[in-house]
């Protein structure tokens, strides 16, 4: 689903990432693990172009999204994004901001659709009877996609156990608790793929627990993940592919077993020597 | 004090019998009407100029505009604002043929005027809302330009609406200029009373009582705007 070829980032003259190239399949649970400072989070916010490539291709879905000519707005509705900081928005309440996506871009697709038809209805005033042309139907209101973008998102906080928090605003949350909407939030979209940014990195440990739960269970419904974390116990738990980055490039990529029993790269060796004594 | 006394029904004797409460308050229609329609055209092409002024700029036609926006802002900045209305009134408006009352033209000098000041007040704004909002609205395929103004300029107002009060305030009483042009407020109503007297000491006061009531009564709106804005925060 994602082709990753020869993919570079320069900040200047500091080369982050030096030609990676990785594939990742539907379905796959890719975890990025390596030392701070060794690329994984800029790989990652590369993948939505969150940061622009310097160079290489970032194939998604048959398109490359790495052209600064592609509409980048329409893929990254694809791609689901979580940040280490939650970056729920401030000035909405919870459902609010599982909405606010959704409404906006069906929003956006029925008013050119309305705007299209005004002009069909514009050109069939000077063609003959027999040449008019059908207007395209419309068969939603904007009160209806709301209605139905809230009923989603409803569900979705049934979901993660907060539905009583729908109408509060983030700023009254717990960090774990801010974490799993900003999941769901990504959610809504219905993405192909949702990328992690270390999201549990700015958690208390004892919030940790929760927001790996709801990722275990987006695992096994089969959602494509790619995680960059820190959290070695749930990359061998829940991974199909473990990547190590070192220096802007993969260094080793291996199913979770044969990556932590038996690692080959002696970086690898030495970092997993540390982090797991 | 006997002289004073006198002063004051001098006054009154025109303010009322007179008709001079007539072009009081006309005079203070136009300083509100200047002052308010100044500050609306400002905060919309101020914010339009903040919003230029923050685009990345990786591509050519962001860095032409924002070279435009600067100079716009150093233009308005410059110049102090009498200068700034007397040249249209008298240099620009004749040379295109255009004919404008000096009401018209002093809320258009405020409204690029106080647009170059809000601009930067604006800017400030934005800049101090997390840039992670910016990034999650991306994430979710929203464009720049709908990231900006759903989710980061609501921020941004209400981190700055003390600033923008502020701004607000000083528009008001820097409308007091505007008769350099012949638009009639609240000076020149109070002037008319004064020179048909012989009798400025009373209409100054007067003028500078109803000048700090106005700013009184903005201060507390904006306290009150403030509290209301403030739900989304825990501190109230």
């Amino acid at each position: 689903m994602i082709d990753v070829i020869n993919l570079e980032k320069h900040f200047e003259d500091n080369k982050v990432l030096r030609g990676i190239n990785v594939t990742i399949d539907r379905g796959d649970i890719v975890v990025v693990i390596g030392p701070s400072g060794s690329g994984k989070s800029t790989f990652l916010r590369c993948l939505n172009c969150m940061e622009d490539p310097t160079g290489g291709q970032i194939i998604f879905n048959g398109v490359d999204i790495a052209d600064m000519k592609v509409d980048i707005n329409v893929h990254r509705r694809h791609m689901g994004m979580v940040f280490q900081h939650f970056n729920l928005f401030n000035n909405k309440t919870v459902v609010q901001n599982i909405m606010l996506a959704p409404v906006h871009i069906r929003c956006q697709e029925l008013k050119k659709v309305k705007r299209k038809n005004a002009w069909l209805k514009f050109a069939n005033l000077f063609k003959g009877k027999d040449k008019k042309k059908e207007l395209i139907p419309v068969s939603v209101t904007k009160a209806q996609i709301k209605q139905e973008a809230r009923e989603n998102a409803m569900s979705l906080l049934k979901r993660i156990g907060l539905e009583e928090k729908a109408d509060v605003y983030p700023s009254t949350l717990s960090g774990g608790q801010k974490q799993r909407v900003a999941i769901v939030r990504s959610l809504a979209m219905n993405p192909d793929v949702i990328l992690f940014d270390e999201p549990t990195s700015a958690l208390d440990p004892e919030m940790v627990g929760e927001v790996l739960d709801l990722m275990k269970a987006l695992a096994k419904e089969g959602m494509t993940m790619i995680i960059v974390t820190h959290e070695m116990g749930f990359a061998r738990e829940v991974a199909n592919k473990v990547l190590f980055i070192d220096e802007g490039q993969i260094l080793e990529s291996a199913p979770p077993k044969e990556f932590f029993e038996n690692p080959k790269n002696p970086r690898l060796k030495e970092f997993l020597s540390k982090v797991l004594a | 004090m006997g002289n004073f006394a006198q002063k004051i029904d001098k006054f009154i004797e025109i303010f009322v019998s007179q008709n001079g409460y007539v072009r009081v308050l006309e005079g203070l229609k136009n300083t509100l009407y200047i002052a308010i329609l100044g500050l609306v055209i400002g905060i919309l092409i101020g914010t339009l100029i903040a919003t230029v002024r923050v685009i990345p700029k990786y591509k050519v036609l962001p860095r032409i505009l924002n070279g435009f926006c600067s100079f716009y802002v150093g233009l308005f900045r410059g110049t102090p604002i009498v200068v700034q209305l007397l040249v249209v009134y008298y240099v620009m408006l004749p040379l295109m043929g255009v004919r404008m009352s000096g009401v018209q033209v002093s809320v258009l000098v405020f409204g690029l005027n106080s647009a170059a000041y809000i601009s930067e007040i604006m800017r400030s704004g934005i800049l101090s809302v997390d840039h992670g909002q910016m990034e999650a609205g991306r994430a979710v395929g929203l464009s720049f330009g709908t990231t900006m103004m759903k989710i980061v300029i609501p921020q941004a107002v209400k981190n700055i609406l003390p600033t923008l009060g502020n701004e607000f305030i000083a528009l008001i009483k820097e409308t007091s200029v505007v008769s350099f042009v012949g638009a009639a407020d609240l000076y020149v109503a109070f002037n008319y009373i004064g020179s048909n007297s012989y009798e400025f000491m009373v209409p100054y006061l007067v003028m500078a009582i109803i000048y700090i009531l106005i700013v009184l009564l903005i201060s507390l709106g904006i306290k009150i705007m403030e509290r209301s804005l403030r739900k989304s925060d825990r501190r109230h």
